[in-house]
């Protein structure tokens, strides 16, 4: 199982609390895990990457294994951990505004 | 017994204010969605419980959120805003072409006929359609392909489609207005758009009487004279007798006449009321005191309404969709600052109370007269 950390705003908005776990066909990357993420939880579509462009948005991160992957491309395989579950995705929100 | 519920959008969640016919005590529930920009809060007329929400944030986008129990429960649902074709350019501050591009839903304007079909008013200006309750959203594309479009700009708040009027008397009349374009009308449901801007002297833009290019900031109208319209331009308040086509100015004796906010008493249609604010770069009222303008007339003569409003050291704005009527025999008129407060008057503004008084920054109110 895939497991993904979320900003606080999205767990509301999804109705959900804690860590989300994941069933990720293989290859498991950014693309493939939000692909997943977004099918399980529909409301989220928008909320991380663009509807169109796919995008992330820009107040947006994603790091995993102390990395931040933020610039790679969404196609790129995850770390061994995260595959494995040892380790989360985490998607995380600039520390900005107020 | 009948009852009114205020619906608040603020800078970081909705307020929902409830009271009985009354208008004395009243029940607030919220923050709904806390945390997030609620733009604009609306019921639909046909089934009062039947709400819809604008909730952004520059993090994670747009979400619109729909009620069946009058703000009590809520769901996500459609987010999706697409323009129709490649959306092309508008001018920037500096005037060079900029992309259009999504970034907000300002105003929802839930039908007259129908609790499921919804508009939506975007930034950047576009006009949204809804006939599944605000699952799917299409773009009436008529209005941005205006041969005009490429000239729009951004007010200083953003190039927003901030009001849409529906026509009570016409279903196929459409008024909208978006700053700093100006107002549109269409006479076939949307399809197709004329401006409605003849008679509007803008001094700060370049042909103070062009078409388009006018910073409109708000407009309203009463349900039994669709044809007569009032407006809060950026400065300059106006009234059209002629759906639009041609408007006169009536600021008269206000003491400034810049300003966001205007709308028509429930009963008396001649009778309107604006928040005078200093000026565009002094967001506040003038003197540090806070007073409702109105008039009998249909402007020109204006009283200050003051009665339980501070009239000192009060620096707040009122925005443009701040402030909105109930339908009680005694018209209440309501509208909330960017202080936070949400003033009452259930004298048609002869006196007011604070509803709230410590709510973030009030972005929008809406008022539903309930049965």
């Amino acid at each position: 199982m895939i497991r993904v950390v979320l900003p606080a705003h999205l767990r509301t908005l999804a109705s959900f609390h804690g860590e989300v776990e994941l069933e990720v066909t293989v290859p498991v990357t950014v693309r493939s895990v939000l692909d997943a993420l977004e099918e399980r939880f529909p409301m989220l579509r928008g909320t991380i990457r663009e509807h169109v462009t796919q995008q992330r948005r820009p107040f947006l991160r994603f790091f995993a294994c102390g990395e931040d992957l933020s610039h790679e491309s969404p196609d790129a395989p995850l770390p061994e951990a995260v595959v494995a579950g040892t380790e989360p995705l985490l998607i995380i929100g600039a520390i900005a505004g107020g | 017994m009948s009852g009114v519920r205020v619906l608040v959008g603020t800078r970081k969640g909705a307020f929902v204010l409830t009271s009985d016919g009354k208008r004395e005590k009243w029940e607030v529930s919220g923050p709904h969605f806390a945390g997030w920009e609620l733009y604009h809060v609306k019921g639909s007329p046909v089934d009062p419980s039947r709400l819809y929400a604008s909730q952004s944030s520059g993090w994670f986008g747009q979400q619109i959120q729909r009620s069946n129990d009058g703000g009590k429960t809520w769901e996500p649902v459609g987010n999706k805003f697409l323009y129709d074709g490649v959306p092309g350019t508008h001018q920037w501050y500096d005037g060079t072409a900029h992309p259009w591009e999504f970034k907000r839903v300002w105003h929802l304007e839930p039908s007259l006929t129908d609790a499921d079909t919804v508009y939506a008013g975007i930034e950047d200006a576009a006009l949204f359609i809804s006939k599944d309750g605000a699952q799917n959203w299409e773009e009436l594309s008529g209005l941005r392909k205006h041969g005009s479009g490429p000239k729009w700009q951004p007010g200083a708040g953003g190039m927003c489609l901030h009001t849409i009027i529906l026509d009570p008397k016409n279903p196929s009349r459409i008024y909208i207005a978006i700053s700093a374009a100006g107002a549109f009308r269409s006479d076939d449901a949307g399809q197709t758009w004329k401006p409605i801007n003849r008679g509007l002297k803008s001094q700060y833009i370049p042909d103070p009487e062009a078409e388009v290019g006018h910073c409109v900031h708000h407009i309203a109208m009463h349900k039994s004279r669709p044809g007569v319209l009032f407006m809060q331009k950026h400065w300059d308040v106006m009234r059209s007798d002629n759906a639009g086509d041609l408007w006169a100015e009536v600021s008269g004796n206000l003491p400034t006449d810049f300003g966001f906010a205007i709308d028509v008493h429930a009963h008396e249609p001649e009778t309107i009321y604006v928040v005078p604010i200093k000026s565009d770069s002094e967001h506040y009222p003038l003197d540090g005191k806070l007073r409702v303008y109105r008039s009998r007339s249909g402007g020109n003569e204006w009283e200050a309404l003051t009665k339980g409003l501070p009239q000192s050291d009060c620096y707040v704005n009122v925005l443009r969709d701040a402030m909105s009527v109930d339908s009680l025999e005694s018209c209440g008129v309501y509208f909330g600052t960017t202080g936070g407060q949400v003033y009452g008057s259930k004298d048609a503004g002869d006196s007011w109370t604070p509803i709230v008084r410590d709510l973030p920054a009030v972005l929008s109110v809406e008022v539903q007269t309930l049965a």
